[in-house]
């Protein structure tokens, strides 16, 4: 009897995902024991039409990492979604749009400006555009065009689970590549990990504590063994699903939110809204103008690009916009 | 739209202890003003979640009104301390957004403030008006 086919892909992706998976070590002899890989373009060489050439849903499982930003990105998630019996967004870009996201806050045309024209270390004298046809010797040759926004995977085609994270957790590959396995696998559109919060799992003692202004983690006189966003260091351990054993506060460095929205909550930035006002206020607010409420909250630098920062895409607001 | 036809919908929450008994106050005193809030009644404005803002703005709301007792009266102490809190760093974040952070206003009326309940309304509606539709949802993006 052959083995059950699976199926890996990047996408809109930085190849981070891809070392997650082989970060698997030896597991990913088991996988290799138990399925047939029949596409993974970082690590065998296998062309699309091998997938083209397989039947409807004769994929088992589909691994698609990165977030949908070209054309052939959206072809290709297409593609996998038809041969696959169960699609699997795996890390933040496919989940939720991932760093990449970002990009939604600009245009295309100033995306792609900014890229070849105006980034100082970046020679193109010519002034040279990227196209989406280009004849070179009597042959045409197309080439995907950008899209003009950053999509998550589900924005695209119908997804059965998420697996969390930039790049997803160790142990909640291997939770989630077990789940699978053993084939008892939850509801259809479930998040691969657990319920709680990061500050669920971070031990950082919490007090309740309000403070005056944002600060930055590298401030001198941080108390590493306190709650970082009780002393003003923007985290956002509150607004983010965990499972990765609060990764980043562990070793002192902020949560930036790789791992989504908590179950409880629909997006991460009004979440974080919420946490991050009831600690940060002027002193003697009952006498404060709004000026200085303004003030005390504006040492917090970039809130839209922090609190969104893996999840632009699937907020509510999703990009910019133009309103004159 | 054109210009002429269009109606700003805004979506007010109202305080149930002050600004919700002002609006109340207008109405029995019989106050004309304009009929462009859809009336949320919250038992405190600290009640309003900034993802209720977002939610209104991605319905179609071209303006959010967010209305509670002035600082000091809160009915539970420091609930409009923390919506003041919360709706200036929202504004800040319409802004990045590309939205214009005049269609979020935050307002202190009192129960016995029927006129300026009346007055806020009247201004906000023809400052939205002047804005035209909220560009989120089918409107205006730069491409
Ligand atoms: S806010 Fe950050 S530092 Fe504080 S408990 Fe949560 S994860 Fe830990
Ligand atoms: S602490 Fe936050 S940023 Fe770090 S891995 Fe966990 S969810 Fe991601
Ligand atoms: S009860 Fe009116 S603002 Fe809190």
């Amino acid at each position: 009897m052959s083995k059950p086919k699976i199926a890996f892909y990047w996408a809109g992706s930085c190849g981070g995902c891809e070392v997650a998976v082989v970060d698997l070590g030896e597991k990913i002899y088991d996988v290799v024991d138990a399925f047939d890989i029949v596409f993974w373009p970082v690590a065998i060489d296998t062309k699309y039409d091998d997938i083209r050439n397989l039947e409807d849903g004769e994929i088992e499982v589909c691994f698609f990492n990165g977030c949908i930003r070209n054309e052939e990105n959206e072809e290709i998630a297409r593609l996998l979604r038809q041969k696959s019996k169960v699609m699997i967004a795996f890390g933040s870009c496919s989940h939720l749009g991932g760093i990449p996201g970002l990009g939604n806050l600009s245009s295309r045309d100033e995306t792609l400006d900014y890229v070849y024209r105006k980034t100082p270390v970046f020679g193109n004298e010519d002034g040279t555009m990227p196209c989406t046809t280009c004849v070179k010797d009597g042959n045409t040759i197309d080439l995907p065009a950008l899209r003009t926004e950053v999509s998550a995977l589900d924005d695209v085609v119908d997804v059965d689970y998420y697996i969390p994270g930039c790049p997803p957790p160790l142990p909640v590959i291997e939770g989630a590549v077990a789940a699978l396995m053993s084939g008892e696998l939850p509801r259809k559109g479930a998040v691969l990990s657990t319920e709680k919060t990061v500050c669920d799992e971070c031990d950082k003692e919490k007090r309740k504590k309000m403070v005056g202004k944002a600060r930055r983690i590298y401030d001198d006189d941080v108390d590493t063994s306190l709650c970082l966003l009780e002393q003003g260091i923007p985290c956002m351990g509150p607004a983010t699903r965990g499972g990765c054993k609060a990764a980043c506060p562990s070793a002192n460095m902020p949560c930036t939110g790789c791992m989504g929205p908590p179950p409880a909550s629909q997006e991460q930035g009004s979440r974080m809204v919420t946490a991050i006002t009831s600690l940060i206020a002027v002193e003697n607010e009952r006498e404060a103008t709004a000026e200085e409420v303004a003030e005390a909250l504006a040492s917090l630098r970039d809130p839209v690009g922090f609190f969104y920062m893996y999840s632009l895409p699937t907020s509510f607001l999703k990009r910019r916009y133009n309103d004159e | 739209m054109t210009e002429e036809s269009f109606e700003p919908k805004i979506v007010g929450f109202l305080c149930n202890w002050c600004s919700y008994a002002g609006a109340d106050l207008a109405g029995t005193s019989r106050t004309k003003y304009k009929p462009n809030v859809r009336v949320i009644r919250v038992m405190c404005s600290g009640r309003v979640d900034p993802l209720f803002v977002l939610k209104a703005f991605e319905k179609g709301a071209d303006g959010v009104l967010i209305a509670g007792c002035h600082p000091g009266d809160c009915h539970y102490m420091s609930g409009n301390y923390k919506t003041r809190r919360r709706m200036e760093l929202m504004r800040r974040m319409l802004e990045q957004f590309g939205i214009n952070p005049e269609r979020l206003r935050l307002e202190w009326v009192s129960a016995a403030e029927g006129a300026r309940f009346a007055h806020v309304v009247n201004d906000m509606t023809e400052k939205i008006r002047e804005l035209g539709p909220s560009p989120i949802n089918g409107g205006a993006t730069d491409e």
